[in-house]
Protein backbone atom coordinates (compact mmCIF):
# COMPACT_ATOMS: atom_id res chain seq x y z
CA UNK A 1 0.00 0.00 0.00
CA UNK A 2 3.06 2.16 0.92
CA UNK A 3 4.26 1.44 -2.26
CA UNK A 4 1.34 2.43 -4.41
CA UNK A 5 0.85 5.87 -2.36
CA UNK A 6 4.63 6.74 -2.87
CA UNK A 7 4.30 5.28 -7.11
CA UNK A 8 1.03 7.91 -7.05
CA UNK A 9 2.59 10.44 -5.61
CA UNK A 10 5.78 10.51 -8.31
CA UNK A 11 3.11 9.92 -10.90
CA UNK A 12 0.76 13.01 -9.93
CA UNK A 13 3.96 14.97 -10.06
CA UNK A 14 5.09 14.15 -13.77
CA UNK A 15 1.61 13.73 -15.02
CA UNK A 16 1.12 17.19 -13.52
CA UNK A 17 4.45 19.00 -14.82
CA UNK A 18 3.20 17.56 -18.34
CA UNK A 19 -0.75 18.58 -17.99
CA UNK A 20 0.30 22.09 -16.93
CA UNK A 21 2.93 22.56 -19.54
CA UNK A 22 0.92 21.69 -22.42
CA UNK A 23 -2.71 23.16 -21.05
CA UNK A 24 -0.54 25.94 -21.10
CA UNK A 25 -0.80 26.33 -24.87
CA UNK A 26 -4.12 25.15 -25.27
CA UNK A 27 -5.86 28.52 -22.69
CA UNK A 28 -3.42 30.41 -24.94
CA UNK A 29 -5.63 29.21 -27.88
CA UNK A 30 -8.63 29.62 -26.27
CA UNK A 31 -9.19 25.95 -25.97
CA UNK A 32 -9.91 25.20 -22.26
CA UNK A 33 -13.29 23.93 -22.80
CA UNK A 34 -11.71 21.31 -25.50
CA UNK A 35 -8.96 20.21 -23.24
CA UNK A 36 -11.63 19.24 -20.87
CA UNK A 37 -14.44 18.06 -23.20
CA UNK A 38 -11.63 16.14 -25.06
CA UNK A 39 -10.87 14.10 -21.78
CA UNK A 40 -13.75 12.35 -21.47
CA UNK A 41 -13.48 11.03 -24.82
CA UNK A 42 -11.52 8.48 -23.22
CA UNK A 43 -14.25 7.00 -21.60
CA UNK A 44 -14.87 4.21 -24.78
CA UNK A 45 -11.69 3.40 -24.90
CA UNK A 46 -11.05 2.53 -21.19
CA UNK A 47 -14.27 0.99 -21.60
CA UNK A 48 -13.13 -1.50 -24.84
CA UNK A 49 -9.46 -2.14 -23.09
CA UNK A 50 -11.40 -3.77 -20.01
CA UNK A 51 -13.58 -5.53 -21.59
CA UNK A 52 -11.01 -7.18 -23.79
CA UNK A 53 -8.24 -7.37 -20.91
CA UNK A 54 -5.92 -5.18 -22.52
CA UNK A 55 -4.28 -2.01 -20.49
CA UNK A 56 -7.20 0.39 -20.87
CA UNK A 57 -4.94 3.33 -21.09
CA UNK A 58 -3.84 2.37 -24.22
CA UNK A 59 -7.70 2.48 -25.03
CA UNK A 60 -8.34 5.31 -23.61
CA UNK A 61 -5.35 7.12 -25.44
CA UNK A 62 -6.08 5.30 -29.42
CA UNK A 63 -9.56 7.03 -28.35
CA UNK A 64 -8.55 10.34 -27.78
CA UNK A 65 -5.91 10.92 -30.37
CA UNK A 66 -8.50 9.19 -33.52
CA UNK A 67 -10.72 11.74 -31.81
CA UNK A 68 -8.58 14.67 -31.79
CA UNK A 69 -7.12 14.06 -35.43
CA UNK A 70 -10.96 12.94 -36.79
CA UNK A 71 -11.64 16.35 -35.16
CA UNK A 72 -8.88 18.64 -36.86
CA UNK A 73 -9.97 17.13 -39.93
CA UNK A 74 -13.41 17.91 -39.83
CA UNK A 75 -12.62 21.69 -38.94
CA UNK A 76 -10.08 22.04 -41.25
CA UNK A 77 -12.43 20.81 -44.06
CA UNK A 78 -15.97 21.64 -42.45
CA UNK A 79 -14.61 25.44 -40.60
CA UNK A 80 -17.28 24.42 -37.97
CA UNK A 81 -15.78 24.91 -34.66
CA UNK A 82 -13.15 23.22 -32.74
CA UNK A 83 -15.59 23.49 -29.91
CA UNK A 84 -18.88 22.65 -31.52
CA UNK A 85 -17.13 19.49 -32.84
CA UNK A 86 -15.70 18.49 -29.06
CA UNK A 87 -18.58 18.95 -27.74
CA UNK A 88 -20.75 16.59 -30.66
CA UNK A 89 -17.76 14.36 -30.02
CA UNK A 90 -16.96 14.10 -26.39
CA UNK A 91 -21.44 13.32 -26.18
CA UNK A 92 -20.84 10.63 -28.45
CA UNK A 93 -18.15 9.17 -26.25
CA UNK A 94 -19.67 9.25 -23.50
CA UNK A 95 -22.93 7.65 -24.81
CA UNK A 96 -20.72 4.84 -26.11
CA UNK A 97 -18.64 4.31 -23.37
CA UNK A 98 -21.75 3.61 -20.31
CA UNK A 99 -23.45 1.25 -23.10
CA UNK A 100 -20.06 -0.68 -23.12
CA UNK A 101 -19.60 -0.69 -19.34
CA UNK A 102 -23.17 -1.79 -19.15
CA UNK A 103 -23.45 -2.41 -15.08
CA UNK A 104 -19.79 -2.89 -14.44
CA UNK A 105 -20.55 0.65 -12.14
CA UNK A 106 -17.39 -0.29 -10.26
CA UNK A 107 -15.46 0.09 -13.28
CA UNK A 108 -17.52 3.61 -14.86
CA UNK A 109 -16.62 5.12 -11.65
CA UNK A 110 -12.52 4.10 -11.64
CA UNK A 111 -13.06 5.55 -15.12
CA UNK A 112 -15.19 8.57 -14.21
CA UNK A 113 -12.82 9.78 -10.80
CA UNK A 114 -9.39 7.49 -11.58
CA UNK A 115 -8.05 4.43 -9.97
CA UNK A 116 -4.75 4.60 -8.09
CA UNK A 117 -4.75 1.19 -6.51
CA UNK A 118 -3.77 0.03 -9.75
CA UNK A 119 -0.19 1.95 -9.92
CA UNK A 120 3.16 -0.11 -10.22
CA UNK A 121 6.63 0.63 -10.18
CA UNK A 122 6.43 -0.09 -13.84
CA UNK A 123 3.55 1.87 -14.56
CA UNK A 124 4.89 4.84 -13.28
CA UNK A 125 7.93 4.66 -14.96
CA UNK A 126 6.38 4.01 -18.15
CA UNK A 127 4.54 7.57 -17.34
CA UNK A 128 6.87 9.32 -16.39
CA UNK A 129 8.94 8.98 -19.07
CA UNK A 130 6.07 9.22 -21.52
CA UNK A 131 5.39 12.72 -19.86
CA UNK A 132 9.17 13.61 -20.13
CA UNK A 133 9.15 13.01 -23.39
CA UNK A 134 5.79 14.68 -23.91
CA UNK A 135 7.16 17.97 -22.43
CA UNK A 136 10.49 17.61 -24.07
CA UNK A 137 8.66 17.29 -27.68
CA UNK A 138 6.27 19.62 -26.90
CA UNK A 139 9.29 23.01 -26.19
CA UNK A 140 10.36 22.09 -29.59
CA UNK A 141 7.44 23.25 -30.74
CA UNK A 142 6.69 25.69 -28.40
CA UNK A 143 7.82 29.13 -29.95
CA UNK A 144 6.22 27.95 -33.00
CA UNK A 145 2.86 27.06 -31.71
CA UNK A 146 3.42 30.39 -30.06
CA UNK A 147 4.03 32.18 -33.24
CA UNK A 148 1.15 30.71 -34.83
CA UNK A 149 -0.86 31.93 -32.29
CA UNK A 150 -0.10 35.48 -32.56
CA UNK A 151 -0.30 35.13 -36.55
CA UNK A 152 -0.85 32.13 -38.59
CA UNK A 153 0.21 33.53 -41.94
CA UNK A 154 3.20 34.68 -40.18
CA UNK A 155 4.22 31.16 -38.86
CA UNK A 156 3.84 29.92 -42.33
CA UNK A 157 5.92 32.48 -44.29
CA UNK A 158 8.89 31.57 -41.93
CA UNK A 159 8.42 28.12 -43.13
CA UNK A 160 6.37 26.47 -40.21
CA UNK A 161 4.31 23.77 -41.34
CA UNK A 162 1.42 24.80 -38.69
CA UNK A 163 -1.24 22.31 -39.90
CA UNK A 164 1.43 19.25 -38.66
CA UNK A 165 2.83 20.96 -35.65
CA UNK A 166 -0.72 21.44 -34.40
CA UNK A 167 -1.55 17.97 -34.78
CA UNK A 168 1.66 16.93 -33.17
CA UNK A 169 0.31 18.63 -30.16
CA UNK A 170 -2.88 17.15 -30.48
CA UNK A 171 -1.13 14.04 -30.24
CA UNK A 172 0.66 14.99 -27.52
CA UNK A 173 -2.36 16.48 -25.27
CA UNK A 174 -4.09 13.23 -26.16
CA UNK A 175 -0.92 11.37 -24.42
CA UNK A 176 -0.90 13.10 -21.25
CA UNK A 177 -4.90 12.99 -20.77
CA UNK A 178 -4.48 9.66 -21.17
CA UNK A 179 -1.94 9.54 -18.50
CA UNK A 180 -3.70 11.79 -16.23
CA UNK A 181 -6.31 9.62 -16.21
CA UNK A 182 -5.02 7.51 -13.62
CA UNK A 183 -5.08 9.76 -11.15
CA UNK A 184 -7.88 11.96 -11.51
CA UNK A 185 -10.35 10.28 -14.01
CA UNK A 186 -11.88 11.37 -17.35
CA UNK A 187 -14.19 13.94 -15.98
CA UNK A 188 -11.30 15.59 -13.76
CA UNK A 189 -8.26 15.42 -16.05
CA UNK A 190 -9.73 18.74 -17.37
CA UNK A 191 -8.75 20.35 -14.54
CA UNK A 192 -5.00 19.84 -14.96
CA UNK A 193 -4.97 21.23 -18.44
CA UNK A 194 -7.19 24.35 -17.54
CA UNK A 195 -6.37 25.67 -13.80
CA UNK A 196 -2.44 25.24 -13.56
CA UNK A 197 -1.92 27.17 -17.01
CA UNK A 198 -4.76 30.15 -15.69
CA UNK A 199 -3.29 30.46 -12.45
CA UNK A 200 0.36 31.22 -14.07
CA UNK A 201 -1.12 33.76 -16.68
CA UNK A 202 -2.01 35.55 -13.31
CA UNK A 203 1.31 35.75 -12.47
CA UNK A 204 3.31 35.86 -15.83
CA UNK A 205 4.01 38.98 -18.34
CA UNK A 206 6.70 36.34 -20.03
CA UNK A 207 6.17 32.91 -22.24
CA UNK A 208 9.15 31.73 -20.17
CA UNK A 209 7.71 32.29 -16.53
CA UNK A 210 3.80 31.34 -17.62
CA UNK A 211 5.21 27.63 -18.83
CA UNK A 212 7.13 27.45 -16.13
CA UNK A 213 4.99 28.57 -13.52
CA UNK A 214 1.99 26.32 -15.44
CA UNK A 215 4.29 23.23 -14.46
CA UNK A 216 5.40 23.89 -11.62
CA UNK A 217 1.62 24.69 -10.13
CA UNK A 218 0.15 21.08 -12.24
CA UNK A 219 2.61 19.52 -10.12
CA UNK A 220 1.87 21.23 -6.69
CA UNK A 221 -1.63 20.27 -7.41
CA UNK A 222 -1.41 16.50 -8.47
CA UNK A 223 1.12 16.70 -5.40
CA UNK A 224 -0.60 18.05 -2.61
CA UNK A 225 -4.12 16.51 -3.95
CA UNK A 226 -2.74 13.18 -3.49
CA UNK A 227 -1.10 13.65 0.27
CA UNK A 228 -4.25 15.56 1.25
CA UNK A 229 -6.20 12.42 -0.26
CA UNK A 230 -3.98 9.89 1.93
CA UNK A 231 -4.49 11.76 5.11
CA UNK A 232 -8.01 12.90 4.18
CA UNK A 233 -10.24 10.64 1.97
CA UNK A 234 -13.50 11.00 3.73
CA UNK A 235 -13.72 7.31 2.29
CA UNK A 236 -13.58 8.84 -1.40
CA UNK A 237 -11.19 6.24 -3.08
CA UNK A 238 -9.82 8.11 -5.57
CA UNK A 239 -7.86 11.31 -5.18
CA UNK A 240 -9.00 13.47 -7.91
CA UNK A 241 -11.38 16.17 -5.55
CA UNK A 242 -8.46 16.47 -3.44
CA UNK A 243 -6.11 17.27 -6.41
CA UNK A 244 -9.63 19.87 -7.62
CA UNK A 245 -9.24 21.39 -4.38
CA UNK A 246 -5.84 22.08 -4.27
CA UNK A 247 -5.75 23.14 -7.72
CA UNK A 248 -8.23 25.54 -7.07
CA UNK A 249 -6.66 26.93 -3.65
CA UNK A 250 -3.39 27.51 -5.62
CA UNK A 251 -5.45 29.55 -8.37
CA UNK A 252 -7.08 31.57 -5.89
CA UNK A 253 -3.98 32.92 -4.89
CA UNK A 254 -2.61 33.27 -8.08
CA UNK A 255 -6.02 35.96 -7.92
CA UNK A 256 -4.93 37.61 -4.44
CA UNK A 257 -1.18 38.03 -5.51
CA UNK A 258 -2.55 39.74 -9.00
CA UNK A 259 -4.94 41.47 -7.44
CA UNK A 260 -2.11 42.64 -4.72
CA UNK A 261 0.44 43.35 -6.86
CA UNK A 262 -1.68 44.83 -10.11
CA UNK A 263 0.42 42.47 -12.60
CA UNK A 264 -1.03 43.15 -16.05
CA UNK A 265 -1.06 40.24 -17.55
CA UNK B 1 6.94 49.01 -65.20
CA UNK B 2 8.38 47.56 -68.16
CA UNK B 3 9.81 44.28 -67.86
CA UNK B 4 13.94 44.34 -67.08
CA UNK B 5 16.89 42.64 -65.97
CA UNK B 6 16.37 44.10 -62.53
CA UNK B 7 13.61 42.77 -61.57
CA UNK B 8 13.45 41.08 -58.28
CA UNK B 9 9.80 40.12 -59.59
CA UNK B 10 7.90 39.18 -62.63
CA UNK B 11 4.07 38.08 -62.06
CA UNK B 12 1.75 36.71 -65.31
CA UNK B 13 -1.34 35.93 -65.71
CA UNK B 14 -1.71 35.05 -62.46
CA UNK B 15 -5.21 34.45 -61.24
CA UNK B 16 -6.81 32.85 -58.11
CA UNK B 17 -9.83 31.31 -57.15
CA UNK B 18 -11.22 30.64 -53.63
CA UNK B 19 -14.12 28.25 -53.00
CA UNK B 20 -15.18 29.05 -56.86
CA UNK B 21 -14.92 32.64 -56.37
CA UNK B 22 -12.46 34.44 -58.44
CA UNK B 23 -10.63 36.28 -56.26
CA UNK B 24 -7.69 37.91 -58.69
CA UNK B 25 -8.13 37.94 -62.04
CA UNK B 26 -5.55 37.31 -64.48
CA UNK B 27 -2.69 39.93 -63.11
CA UNK B 28 0.66 40.34 -64.48
CA UNK B 29 2.89 42.84 -63.14
CA UNK B 30 6.97 43.72 -62.67
CA UNK B 31 8.95 44.59 -59.35
CA UNK B 32 12.36 46.36 -59.70
CA UNK B 33 14.75 45.83 -56.90
CA UNK B 34 15.18 48.24 -54.53
CA UNK B 35 12.07 50.13 -55.07
CA UNK B 36 8.64 50.20 -53.24
CA UNK B 37 5.76 49.09 -54.22
CA UNK B 38 2.21 50.29 -53.43
CA UNK B 39 -0.89 48.27 -53.80
CA UNK B 40 -3.79 49.83 -53.43
CA UNK B 41 -7.91 49.55 -53.92
CA UNK B 42 -11.39 48.70 -52.07
CA UNK B 43 -12.03 46.24 -49.32
CA UNK B 44 -12.55 43.27 -50.88
CA UNK B 45 -10.10 44.17 -53.92
CA UNK B 46 -7.85 40.83 -53.10
CA UNK B 47 -4.63 42.80 -51.71
CA UNK B 48 -4.18 40.73 -48.96
CA UNK B 49 -4.71 37.43 -50.96
CA UNK B 50 -1.95 38.58 -53.57
CA UNK B 51 0.09 39.10 -50.72
CA UNK B 52 -0.25 35.80 -49.01
CA UNK B 53 -0.34 34.24 -52.88
CA UNK B 54 2.92 35.91 -53.41
CA UNK B 55 3.93 34.04 -50.64
CA UNK B 56 2.98 30.87 -51.62
CA UNK B 57 0.33 30.13 -49.43
CA UNK B 58 -2.43 29.93 -51.78
CA UNK B 59 -3.16 27.69 -54.66
CA UNK B 60 -3.26 29.74 -58.25
CA UNK B 61 -2.75 29.04 -61.68
CA UNK B 62 0.06 31.77 -63.82
CA UNK B 63 3.32 32.36 -63.25
CA UNK B 64 5.16 34.17 -59.94
CA UNK B 65 8.79 34.05 -60.76
CA UNK B 66 11.32 35.54 -57.72
CA UNK B 67 14.73 36.68 -58.39
CA UNK B 68 17.76 34.51 -57.05
CA UNK B 69 18.37 34.31 -53.44
CA UNK B 70 15.42 36.25 -52.29
CA UNK B 71 14.40 36.84 -48.43
CA UNK B 72 11.22 37.96 -47.76
CA UNK B 73 10.08 39.43 -44.43
CA UNK B 74 6.71 39.78 -43.81
CA UNK B 75 4.25 41.99 -41.44
CA UNK B 76 0.69 41.26 -41.12
CA UNK B 77 -2.58 43.31 -41.02
CA UNK B 78 -3.49 41.42 -38.06
CA UNK B 79 -2.01 40.17 -34.88
CA UNK B 80 -3.25 38.37 -31.71
CA UNK B 81 -1.22 39.62 -28.83
CA UNK B 82 -3.75 40.81 -26.16
CA UNK B 83 -3.97 37.80 -24.67
CA UNK B 84 -0.58 35.97 -24.89
CA UNK B 85 1.95 36.58 -22.16
CA UNK B 86 4.98 36.85 -24.30
CA UNK B 87 7.64 39.83 -23.93
CA UNK B 88 8.89 41.71 -26.85
CA UNK B 89 12.51 40.33 -26.26
CA UNK B 90 10.86 36.73 -26.25
CA UNK B 91 9.04 37.34 -29.30
CA UNK B 92 12.07 39.30 -31.18
CA UNK B 93 13.94 35.98 -30.37
CA UNK B 94 11.69 33.49 -31.68
CA UNK B 95 13.82 31.35 -34.12
CA UNK B 96 16.58 33.91 -34.43
CA UNK B 97 19.75 34.36 -32.61
CA UNK B 98 19.17 38.73 -32.30
CA UNK B 99 21.40 41.91 -31.73
CA UNK B 100 18.07 43.02 -29.87
CA UNK B 101 19.96 46.75 -29.87
CA UNK B 102 20.25 46.83 -33.48
CA UNK B 103 16.82 45.50 -33.75
CA UNK B 104 15.52 48.31 -31.61
CA UNK B 105 17.95 50.76 -33.19
CA UNK B 106 16.40 49.96 -36.75
CA UNK B 107 12.65 50.70 -35.76
CA UNK B 108 13.79 53.78 -34.24
CA UNK B 109 12.69 52.70 -30.48
CA UNK B 110 15.50 53.83 -27.91
CA UNK B 111 14.25 52.99 -24.60
CA UNK B 112 15.60 49.37 -24.09
CA UNK B 113 13.37 48.45 -21.11
CA UNK B 114 10.22 48.12 -24.01
CA UNK B 115 12.10 44.86 -24.18
CA UNK B 116 10.76 43.34 -20.98
CA UNK B 117 7.45 44.70 -21.66
CA UNK B 118 4.45 42.18 -22.73
CA UNK B 119 3.67 42.53 -26.54
CA UNK B 120 0.10 43.12 -25.86
CA UNK B 121 0.39 46.57 -23.63
CA UNK B 122 2.92 48.26 -26.21
CA UNK B 123 0.82 50.91 -28.16
CA UNK B 124 -0.25 50.35 -31.93
CA UNK B 125 2.86 52.27 -33.07
CA UNK B 126 5.21 50.55 -30.50
CA UNK B 127 3.52 46.93 -31.76
CA UNK B 128 3.79 47.90 -35.57
CA UNK B 129 7.29 48.52 -35.38
CA UNK B 130 8.41 45.88 -33.32
CA UNK B 131 6.51 43.65 -36.15
CA UNK B 132 8.87 45.22 -38.49
CA UNK B 133 11.84 44.76 -36.52
CA UNK B 134 11.22 41.19 -36.09
CA UNK B 135 10.35 40.58 -40.34
CA UNK B 136 13.86 42.73 -40.46
CA UNK B 137 15.49 39.60 -38.59
CA UNK B 138 16.27 37.43 -41.13
CA UNK B 139 18.06 40.30 -43.25
CA UNK B 140 15.21 39.86 -45.96
CA UNK B 141 15.46 41.18 -49.14
CA UNK B 142 11.96 41.58 -49.66
CA UNK B 143 9.45 43.23 -47.01
CA UNK B 144 5.86 42.67 -47.59
CA UNK B 145 3.92 45.32 -45.59
CA UNK B 146 0.17 44.93 -45.17
CA UNK B 147 -1.29 48.13 -43.70
CA UNK B 148 1.70 48.63 -41.46
CA UNK B 149 -0.32 51.59 -39.55
CA UNK B 150 -3.31 50.09 -38.85
CA UNK B 151 -3.88 50.33 -35.32
CA UNK B 152 -1.27 53.41 -35.68
CA UNK B 153 -3.04 57.16 -34.54
CA UNK B 154 -2.38 59.30 -37.31
CA UNK B 155 0.94 61.75 -35.62
CA UNK B 156 2.62 58.36 -35.74
CA UNK B 157 1.98 56.98 -39.34
CA UNK B 158 4.39 59.66 -40.58
CA UNK B 159 7.56 58.66 -38.80
CA UNK B 160 6.60 54.93 -39.40
CA UNK B 161 6.62 55.79 -43.17
CA UNK B 162 10.14 57.66 -42.82
CA UNK B 163 11.75 54.73 -40.57
CA UNK B 164 10.50 52.20 -43.43
CA UNK B 165 12.12 54.49 -46.33
CA UNK B 166 15.36 54.77 -44.31
CA UNK B 167 15.63 51.17 -44.06
CA UNK B 168 14.50 50.63 -47.55
CA UNK B 169 17.95 52.75 -48.31
CA UNK B 170 20.32 51.53 -45.70
CA UNK B 171 19.53 48.20 -46.24
CA UNK B 172 18.75 47.45 -50.15
CA UNK B 173 15.44 46.41 -49.58
CA UNK B 174 12.57 46.37 -51.92
CA UNK B 175 9.08 47.26 -50.21
CA UNK B 176 5.72 46.19 -51.19
CA UNK B 177 3.38 48.17 -49.52
CA UNK B 178 -0.48 47.43 -48.42
CA UNK B 179 -2.21 50.69 -47.63
CA UNK B 180 -5.32 52.88 -48.40
CA UNK B 181 -3.68 55.84 -47.64
CA UNK B 182 -3.06 58.09 -50.82
CA UNK B 183 -0.47 60.22 -49.54
CA UNK B 184 1.16 57.67 -48.57
CA UNK B 185 1.27 56.15 -52.07
CA UNK B 186 2.47 59.76 -52.86
CA UNK B 187 5.09 60.47 -50.79
CA UNK B 188 6.55 56.97 -50.23
CA UNK B 189 6.02 54.53 -53.12
CA UNK B 190 7.68 54.55 -56.47
CA UNK B 191 5.22 52.46 -58.11
CA UNK B 192 1.86 51.70 -57.89
CA UNK B 193 -0.45 48.54 -58.15
CA UNK B 194 -4.79 49.66 -58.17
CA UNK B 195 -6.61 46.28 -57.59
CA UNK B 196 -10.11 45.72 -57.75
CA UNK B 197 -10.04 41.52 -58.40
CA UNK B 198 -7.99 42.93 -61.80
CA UNK B 199 -5.59 45.06 -62.10
CA UNK B 200 -7.01 48.83 -62.80
CA UNK B 201 -3.93 50.73 -62.72
CA UNK B 202 -0.40 49.57 -62.55
CA UNK B 203 2.85 52.52 -63.46
CA UNK B 204 4.56 55.34 -61.09
CA UNK B 205 3.31 56.69 -58.23
CA UNK B 206 3.29 59.90 -59.46
CA UNK B 207 0.73 59.22 -61.92
CA UNK B 208 -1.87 59.09 -58.81
CA UNK B 209 -1.92 62.77 -58.85
CA UNK B 210 -3.60 62.71 -62.36
CA UNK B 211 -7.30 62.79 -62.78
CA UNK B 212 -7.11 60.36 -65.68
CA UNK B 213 -5.42 57.53 -63.29
CA UNK B 214 -7.76 58.80 -60.20
CA UNK B 215 -10.36 58.33 -63.03
CA UNK B 216 -9.05 54.60 -63.45
CA UNK B 217 -8.90 53.58 -60.20
CA UNK B 218 -11.56 55.32 -58.72
CA UNK B 219 -14.23 56.07 -61.53
CA UNK B 220 -14.00 59.79 -60.65
CA UNK B 221 -11.22 62.34 -59.29
CA UNK B 222 -10.28 61.95 -56.05
CA UNK B 223 -9.38 65.46 -53.96
CA UNK B 224 -5.66 64.69 -52.89
CA UNK B 225 -5.08 67.65 -51.06
CA UNK B 226 -8.64 67.36 -48.90
CA UNK B 227 -7.81 64.00 -47.78
CA UNK B 228 -4.19 65.46 -46.79
CA UNK B 229 -5.91 68.35 -44.50
CA UNK B 230 -4.06 71.23 -46.49
CA UNK B 231 -6.85 72.69 -48.19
Amino acid sequence: MLDTFFYSIVLSIFVGVATGYLGSLMVLEKMALVGDALSHVALPGLAIGITFHFNPFLGAFAFLFVSAAAIWHIQRVTKISFEALVGAMFTLALAIGILLYGNNLDALEAALFGDISQVTMVSTLVAASVCVIAVILTKLIYDKLVLAMISEDLAISKGINVARINLLYLFLVSVVVAIGIQIVGTLLVGFLVIVPAIAAKNLSTHMRRYSLFSSVFGAAAGFSGVLLWSVFNFGIPFPGPMVVFSGITIFAITVVINWRLKITT
Amino acid sequence: MAESNDDILKVSNLTVKLQNQVILDNISFNVKKGTTLAILGPNGAGKTVLFRTLLNLVPHTGSIEWAEKVKIGYVPQYVTVSDVPISVKEFLSMGNAVDFENSLSMVKLKDKNILNKRLGVLSGGQLRRILIAWALNDNPNVLFLDEPTSGVDMDSEEPIYLMLNEIKKTQKITIFLITHNIHIVQEYADDLIALNKCVTFCGPSEELAKPDTQRLIYGEPVCVETIRGET
